[in-house]
């Protein structure tokens, strides 16, 4: 039987961009996206979407991507398609401009899962680089009831349960649960596969079904704002940093050597 | 919940003692509930906890609970969690704080979902809106290139601190408190995970975490080779090697070397980066280090903003004659 996995993933504004570009409207207290740079697939998402194509490979998976957000580039959101996943669901409302709330998310999120039938397994990134909340998959697998293992670094599945290496601060160790599951991974998964051009051809053709809230049934209770932003701002740094000069090179790292010794760094 | 009030904190103490990131969090509750003048209550979760709760009242708790059950010998995130549920509905706490560490990465969250809440995230500072007394936080967001300031809409307020943000409380044998003896039970078999296998990939030498000098690479030293250069250098300063996530992936060096937001926060006395370019994604598991030396070429690079002291050069240069004075100094 093939394995029936989803996988969160959220078009972000690409984390490489230049700190240069980076620009915040502090009156709407939101992220102004880089005219020039395309959004991206959040890096440890696309790690989520190798690891669900790796038991793919394995032993055959149906692979179905949620997303939610309120616009996407929907040739960004269809990597994953390109990659090798089979379905794509887009959760469009302007509600998710509040993204600060994770709970929120959650609530649409899981609203899907259950109008999707279910899963054996979800596969999520660990964190997205955009808020940094690192909550969604933990509150979709409380939510549901789900077994949860964070951070892996290997997924496999095993009859009728995953097995996962999960990172621990010296080393790691090997945790299973029965399904369903949810499994949070991480950047040590490896380099997510590049798309073929046959991926890519068959993802163009594949249309993505997108539901707003009105879609789904969730009580309106459980959609009232858990967090308020107040206020999003630029920190200031004000590090003046001593440039050590020399004749060359060598001399500079000698100087620097004698300023850390005089500084009683060293 | 109507009339919750004062602080709960969660601390964890391995082996009796309770943890550094336990008296972090005393030191950011004790603050939050004399502004807000209001009790400080401790939750120390274990099989045998010792007299950790007694250390915890010397380092700023008016109340400690000691919660025990022999299901809670290791950690695990199921059984924690119910254990966290209990005696946050015994306290009533209006405020809960956790620490976002290897831990409560996972518990942080699950507790605000499970008790329907919201959570603010890996914050540098907590502090009492003067006006309201809710809970304002101030957390790093886009990987730390802007800072967001959030407030929970419901009770209790959660919060995750990230380590080493607060300096704990000098530990005060007279400050007096009520320890409070609270036996859970916990059903082990309501573990949904089972830990199969523990692999250790300890570094040698001293932790990552514990140095008091870190000298760590980047992409810049363009493979793994560098890094014996590192060590060396590391290794005649009594400190230890990091590296940032860019190396990680490479290959170059084992997950657990990595610094960064998804990686080790460290704080330093000294931090000496070699050919890293300074992300914020880096920065924020290093920038409370008390003095950063950045080593890079391009002068334009991020790093420079962050340091104190700085060389514009070539690191294939600069880190031998570097550890040549250095061992001059050192051994003279």
């Amino acid at each position: 039987m093939p394995v029936n996995i989803c996988v969160l993933a959220k078009q972000v504004v690409d984390p490489e961009m230049p700190a240069a570009a980076f620009r915040i409207d502090p009156d709407a207290r939101q992220v102004v996206p880089p005219a020039n740079i395309p959004p991206v697939v959040n890096g440890f998402d696309e790690n989520a979407v190798e690891a669900a194509l790796q038991i793919k490979d394995e032993q055959g998976a149906n692979i179905t991507v949620i997303s939610s957000g309120t616009t996407f580039a929907l040739d960004v959101m269809k990597k994953p398609l390109s990659m090798g996943a089979d379905e794509l669901v887009l959760l469009q409302d302007d509600a998710f401009a509040n993204s600060v709330d994770s709970f929120f998310t959650v609530q649409l999120l899981t609203a899907a899962i259950n109008k999707l039938g279910g899963f054996d397994l979800i596969i999520c990134g660990r964190q997205a680089s955009d808020w940094d909340n690192a909550q969604v998959p933990l509150g979709v697998a409380e939510t549901l009831g789900m077994a949860c293992i964070t951070l892996g670094k290997k997924v496999d599945v095993q009859d009728s349960k995953v097995v996962v290496e999960r990172l621990a601060p010296d080393g790691f160790e090997v945790v299973e649960a029965d399904m369903p599951a949810l499994v949070t991974v991480s950047n040590e998964l490896g380099q997510p596969r590049y798309p073929t051009l046959r991926g890519i051809m068959a993802a163009t053709r594949k249309r993505p079904t997108v539901w707003t809230t009105g879609d789904l049934d969730i009580d309106d209770a459980r959609l009232e704002p858990r967090l308020t932003l107040h206020d999003l701002f630029v920190p200031e740094r004000d590090q003046d940093c001593e440039i050590i000069e020399g004749d060359d090179d060598i001399d500079a790292a000698r100087r620097l050597a004698l300023r850390l010794r005089e500084d009683r760094l060293i | 919940m109507a009339d919750a009030t004062g602080i709960l904190v969660f601390g964890d103490a391995p082996d009796g003692q309770l943890a550094s990131t336990a008296q972090e969090l005393l030191a950011a509750g004790r603050s939050l509930a004399d502004a807000l003048n209001q009790e400080l209550a401790v939750a120390v979760i274990g099989s045998d906890v010792a007299d950790a709760p007694q250390q915890a009242i010397a380092h700023g708790a008016d109340k400690a609970y000691a919660v025990t059950s022999p299901a809670l010998a290791d950690y695990h995130p199921d059984l924690y969690l119910s254990a966290m549920q209990t005696v946050a509905a015994e306290a009533n706490p209006g405020i809960i704080l956790i620490a976002r560490n290897n831990e409560g990465r996972e518990l942080a969250p699950r507790l605000a979902f499970r008790l329907g809440v919201g959570l603010a995230q890996d914050c540098l500072e907590v502090s009492a809106d003067a006006g309201t007394g809710r809970l304002l936080a101030n957390r790093p967001v886009y990987g730390g290139s802007a800072i967001a300031v959030v407030s929970c809409t419901q009770t209790p307020q959660i919060a995750a601190i990230r380590p080493k943000t607060y300096e704990p409380m000098d530990a005060d044998a007279g400050r007096t408190g009520q320890v409070v003896a609270f036996p859970v039970d916990i059903d082990a078999g309501a573990a949904k995970t089972r830990v199969v296998d523990v692999v250790k990939e300890e570094a040698e030498g001293i932790k990552l975490e514990d140095a008091r000098i870190v000298v760590s690479g980047g992409r810049g030293l363009g493979g793994p080779e560098p890094f014996s250069q590192l060590e060396e250098l590391a290794g005649l300063l009594g400190g230890a090697v990091g590296a940032s996530r860019a190396a990680v992936d490479s290959g170059w060096v084992p997950a657990n070397y990595q610094v960064g937001l998804t990686g080790k926060t460290i704080t330093p006395d000294l931090y000496i980066t070699v050919a890293i370019s300074g992300a914020s994604q880096h920065m924020a598991g290093c920038s409370g280090s008390k003095a950063i030396v950045a080593i890079n070429k391009d002068a334009d690079a991020n790093i420079f903003k962050e340091a104190r002291y700085g060389v514009v050069g070539d690191w294939e240069k600069v880190i031998p004659a570097l550890t040549e004075t250095v061992r001059e100094l050192t051994q003279s």
